[in-house]
């Protein structure tokens, strides 16, 4: 069953300006959905058609079949959200800001209560719980907006930039749990701008540009694209030169760091081999730069 | 409809939180400001007044006064409080919920009622230093208040869906509200204006709040009691279904 199903889906904002020309896609149920792509391409209208937020021009949203037109209510219990912006009350308790929301679903309170805990404790939030929401970390606030998501059991998780302005150990750490989510049944749909979060996360992924999807694969299948890849090495005794290998040329950035650009047909053993022919030793290696990036570049460019 | 009661009560006890978590600024000042009304005009002019409806001055415009409470404190409860939700964005964790747009608004409205009673219980209360106000009928008394308050509560409403600055939730209670309560008959009997402006009069709304509460108090008023009551409650069903078209429409709270 898809989670979500999107078709032709059109907005035009009441300045004129279109924000969407007819985005279609299916999120499967269980999927890790990326949905990327630059300011303004149109990802958080999508969402906020998706969760009312925005009132659709034209097109179909369904919600694990559910026609928004049809139950807009049924759908919104499907569905958590964690938006990009900060869109609780400061002045309030973080116990109270989930289970609040609890509540606009009609959750009984001792079940909130539960849930609160649940959620605020595999977030690290527990301890802060009767704290007022303005005292927060800029960290502590995302981790509060994805327990408040999360409150109601949703079947889809939708998260516009989670991870923005977040230090790096904590959005590691976020990463875990959302990993760890999805491998328990939530289908998630996730925006962001770090590629490198989609790569680490998607199953599948999706590139949105001026209001229309431009590819819509398999992480697999779209990272199969890339017909070449630049690497880096770390080399321990240093080198003045090194001869190409057919098309594949080596370039020395330094004395001890050698880039090489490689083409799908040229396997990564083969490079290692030259270096064993000429008696180098790699101390380390590592991608030049990260391979969806490099894609998701050329997509928006095209 | 249990999961609506659940969301209704959610709402309510936000909104009541809210009221009691900021009392100096929700529930002191209209007492301050009604407690200036009972000395200034009730004590020191009223004294030197004669009588209104066979009743002392102070008698006459306690009422008034404890109702000009109400409708200021239900107003600028749900203007300000939903204004603020719209403003901090945290009105989206009731539109992405199920809550159905009749009890969100009903939601805010259990806040500014709650403000607004709040306020003239108290206000009454201060009013005892001043008077005893005899109680003719605590039914009528009380269905005035209430209706006035829930009336009141649904204006703010409108007022914070239209509101997109701070400005805006201002405009009406200075330039409509205040004018109407001030020549609703809080201060003297309508009776003793010529009929024309009696007529005129009797197209403010707020005269009938006035005079039913007075009526519950003091077993007069200016107009007919069942009539008021009837003019309340087509006010409440037209606010509410004018709040009810905004929400439909998304006007002021979707894009």
């Amino acid at each position: 069953m898809d989670a979500l199903s999107i078709n032709n889906l059109h907005k035009t904002y009441n300045s004129g300006f279109q924000a969407l020309k007819g985005v279609t896609f299916d999120v499967k149920e269980g999927d890790f959905f990326g949905l990327l792509g630059p300011n303004g391409a149109g990802k958080t209208t999508t969402i906020g058609i998706i969760t009312s937020l925005v009132t659709k021009t034209e097109g179909t949203v369904k919600v694990f079949d559910i026609d928004i037109d049809h139950d807009f209510p049924a759908a919104k219990k499907l569905i958590g959200v964690v938006p990009q912006e900060y869109n609780f009350s400061i002045f309030e308790k973080v116990q109270d800001i989930v289970t609040q929301q609890a509540g606009y679903y009609g959750m009984e309170r001792s079940h909130a209560l539960r849930n609160a805990e649940k959620y605020l404790k595999q977030l690290g939030l527990w301890d802060k719980k009767d704290i007022i929401a303005r005292e927060l970390s800029g960290g502590m606030k995302r981790r509060l907006m994805i327990a408040r998501g999360l409150i109601h059991e949703p079947r889809l998780l939708i998260l516009d930039e989670p991870t923005a302005g977040v230090d790096v150990e904590l959005r590691r750490g976020m990463w875990d749990f959302l990993a760890r989510l999805n491998a328990q049944g939530t289908t998630i749909i996730l925006t962001t701008h770090y590629l490198e979060e989609a790569e680490q996360l998607c199953n599948q992924i999706a590139i949105i540009n001026d209001g229309v999807i431009v590819v819509n694969k398999s992480k697999k299948s779209l990272l199969k694209k890339l017909d070449k890849e630049t690497f880096i090495f770390e080399i321990k005794e240093p080198l003045t030169s090194l001869p190409p290998v057919g098309d594949t040329v080596f370039h020395l950035l330094d004395e001890t760091t050698i880039e090489v650009t490689i083409g799908q047909q040229f396997a990564l053993n083969a490079v290692f081999s030259h270096f064993n022919q000429h008696n180098i030793t790699v101390e380390s290696m590592r991608n030049k730069s990260n391979r969806l990036e490099e894609l998701f570049l050329e997509m928006v460019h095209q | 409809m249990r999961q609506n009661f659940i969301s209704l009560q959610s709402i309510a006890r936000k909104e009541i939180n809210r009221i009691f978590r900021i009392w100096i600024q929700t529930l002191v000042p209209p007492v301050i400001t009604i407690s200036l009304y009972f000395i200034i005009f009730g004590s020191f002019i009223g004294s030197k007044l004669g009588e209104m409806n066979g009743y002392s001055y102070m008698a006459y415009i306690a009422p008034g006064l404890i109702m000009m409470a109400i409708i200021t404190s239900s107003y600028s409860n749900t203007v300000s409080s939903f204004f603020s939700a719209k403003f901090q964005r945290n009105i989206e964790e009731l539109l992405v919920s199920p809550t159905p747009s009749w009890v969100i608004i009903l939601g805010y409205v259990a806040g500014g009622m709650t403000r607004g009673l709040s306020v003239g219980f108290l206000v009454s209360i201060v009013s005892l230093f001043f008077i005893r106000v005899p109680i003719y009928s605590f039914f009528y008394a009380s269905l005035f208040a209430i209706l006035t308050s829930f009336v009141f509560s649904l204006a703010g409403m409108i007022n914070g869906i239209f509101a997109k600055k701070f400005d805006d939730i201002s405009i009406i209670p200075t330039f409509i509200i205040t004018p109407l309560t001030y020549l609703g008959g809080v201060f003297y009997s309508i009776t003793l204006l010529p009929d024309f402006w009696q007529t005129v009069s009797k197209i403010n709304p707020i005269v009938y709040m006035i005079n039913g509460f007075r009526y519950g108090f003091l077993g007069t008023s200016d107009i007919n009691v069942y009539i008021g009551a009837g003019m309340l409650v087509l006010f409440s069903i037209v606010l509410f279904s004018v709040n009810l078209y905004l929400f439909k429409k998304g006007i002021g709270i979707r894009t």
